[in-house]
């Protein structure tokens, strides 16, 4: 008697347990669905004619797919009075990313090492300073930076955007590299001081051999950084040196002539496919760097 | 050669140094400087108080503005942590596939706040979007006007910016779930302790530390905002979606009103300044201990 309640009482709570994981399941589902809806609406919107588009709806799928909206975003859709698509001002956030990555990485490598590993008096308020120095709104620095690119005479040249990208990267590339560099016992540089090692060797043939997670985590998020910005982008950039952040901005926001809501979607998708790809092959080390900027120690 | 080996640290320093004391601090000096006078289309170095702030506050534009950051960045932040903190407890039920959700709802933090305006202001179009795919199916009452609304366009940032960022919070809050002592949690169960009650009791108060970061974080996002709001609305319409970010942009770039651009810039500096400083300064603390 006592067991067969029992048993159906266990029975009765495995069905609410297999109720409400079918319900986790879908709930998690729908999130699924809401965090990919826009993504989808880009790509069918991006792969349709414009005369679908306005007979059809948000998320039917294209009857003809057709790629000139890609050909157009890429090389002839209009930013104001130009149109050669985004192809040009894709290869300026390259060459704006590039160069600026490997420099505040490599600079942020050296700092992050000496505040480390070779304390000096002082060393904890200039990474003080410096951390500080990640959190400003940039806004605050918008004015004086236009006018100290104008007397370095780079104002609205890719060389002057990588300058300022290096310098406003290089708190967090300091700060990812100092807190990587802490863990590493300090016996190891005392040790190699002994030896006769000097301070490049030691970071050269010590430091650098083990940076190789901390380097990528470091390369990912700076390249995000720069890739995805647009205010240093549309403050310090002119005509013909504008990354593609700007360009398909003004693309999207440009008033002339038909809108053409495919053509707006494949350029959304170029700008957003290259870190979208880095964050596909190295996920990982993507959400690293997230945490590391946030939580530290 | 001694001297120099002795010091070549702080030389290898010095270059970072000298920049940031230059381009973070000086500029901040400057901005803080120029706020006082009386600038327009070039700056005037003759210190003239708080003319500019009176302005600044006497302005409608800057009062939308101001007003929208604490709408827009209370709703962002709140939104954002119960869903991440929701989305990460549910994911932390030995869900299958775990990993490929994770991906799912992450990916949006690596996309320029521009092309997440981008997708959005198509989706919300009200002429061929969200508004005409819903009356296409029958429904020819059904309204969503919100991006061209005056009143409730700051809701359409508020919901691109959750889209965006609160996977990154689900991130953070389960990499917190999962650093909880596990024999804690294994003894409380078996004792018998219902789950709600060992998430409600247990973990999530052990989290405290991961809700100040993703706090900070998410405030640091709502104040910078400036891409989403540009991409989405234009800061429209009207003014309606003005950001202290758009503002100081119009006055430097547009309307060539200096005093304005800085004295708004030194006002969300003073904002980003009440909110980090206390957390650098427990973090560091904590740390020199």
């Amino acid at each position: 008697m006592t067991d067969a309640v029992y048993s159906e009482a266990r029975s009765q709570g495995q069905i609410t347990r297999l109720v409400l994981r079918w319900l986790l399941y879908l709930l998690l589902f729908v999130f699924a669905l809401f965090y990919l809806a826009p993504l989808f609406v880009m790509v069918t919107t991006s792969l349709k004619s414009l005369e679908e588009i306005r007979t059809g709806d948000l998320i039917s799928l294209p009857r003809q797919v057709t790629f000139d909206a890609w050909r157009t975003a890429w090389a002839s859709a209009c930013t104001g009075i130009q149109c050669e698509g985004v192809r040009p001002y894709f290869w300026n956030s390259v060459l704006i990313a590039v160069p600026a990555v490997l420099i505040s990485t490599l600079l942020g490598a050296i700092n992050g090492y000496v505040v480390a590993q070779w304390r000096f008096p002082g060393a904890n308020i200039f990474f003080a300073l410096m951390l500080f120095g990640c959190f400003i709104p940039f806004q605050v620095v918008l004015l004086p930076m236009a006018r100290m690119l104008g007397l370095m005479g780079i104002a609205g040249t890719i060389p002057g955007l990588i300058f300022v990208h290096v310098i406003y990267g290089l708190g967090f590339t300091t700060l990812f590299f100092r807190n990587y560099y802490v863990t590493i016992p300090a016996e190891l540089t005392k040790a190699a001081k002994v030896d006769g090692a000097g301070f490049f060797r030691i970071f050269w043939s010590i430091f650098l051999p083990l940076s190789l997670p901390i380097i990528v985590v470091t390369v990912i998020w700076q390249f995000t950084q720069i890739w995805n910005d647009f205010l240093f982008g549309v403050s310090f950039s002119q005509a013909g040196t504008q990354p593609i952040t700007v360009a398909l901005n003004n693309i999207v926001n440009s008033t002339t002539g038909v809108k053409e809501y495919n053509v707006d979607m494949a350029a959304a998708i170029i700008a957003g496919l290259p870190t979208l790809l880095v964050y596909v092959v190295a996920g990982k080390y993507f959400i690293r760097g997230l945490t590391a900027g946030s939580v530290k120690g | 050669m001694k001297f120099l080996e002795d010091h070549l640290p702080k030389l290898m320093l010095a270059p970072s140094f000298i920049a940031m004391l230059i381009f973070v601090y000086g500029f901040i000096g400057w901005t803080a400087w120029v706020s006082l006078t009386r600038s327009r289309l070039l700056p005037r170095y003759e210190i003239e108080g708080f003319i500019q702030y009176e302005r600044l506050f006497s302005s409608l534009r800057w009062d939308t503005a101001f007003t929208n950051l604490f709408l827009f960045g209370g709703l962002f932040i709140v939104i954002s942590m119960i869903l991440g903190l929701a989305l990460a407890i549910f994911l932390d039920q030995n869900i299958r596939a775990e990993g490929a959700i994770r991906t799912i709802y992450l990916y949006p933090m690596a996309l320029s706040m521009i092309v997440t305006g981008t997708a959005w202001k198509w989706i919300l179009n009200p002429g061929l979007g969200l508004e005409a795919m819903v009356q296409g199916w029958g429904f020819e009452g059904f309204k969503f006007d919100w991006l061209v609304n005056p009143d409730m366009a700051i809701y359409t940032v508020v919901l691109a910016a959750i889209w965006q960022s609160s996977g990154f919070v689900m991130a953070l809050f389960l990499a917190g779930l999962r650093s909880v002592d596990g024999e804690i949690i294994k003894a409380a169960q078996i004792d018998g302790i219902p789950n709600w009650r060992i998430y409600s009791a247990i973990i999530i108060p052990s989290m405290a530390p991961i809700f100040l970061s993703a706090f900070i974080v998410l405030a640091h996002l709502a104040i910078k905002s400036f891409d989403l709001v540009i991409a989405l609305t234009g800061g429209g319409p009207g003014f309606s979606t003005d950001l202290p970010a758009t503002y100081m942009f119009a006055m430097a770039f547009s309307r060539g009103d200096i005093g304005q651009a800085a004295s708004s810039a030194m006002v969300m500096m003073g904002v980003v300044f009440t909110i980090v400083v206390p957390y650098l300064y427990s973090e560091l603390r904590v740390k020199n201990d």
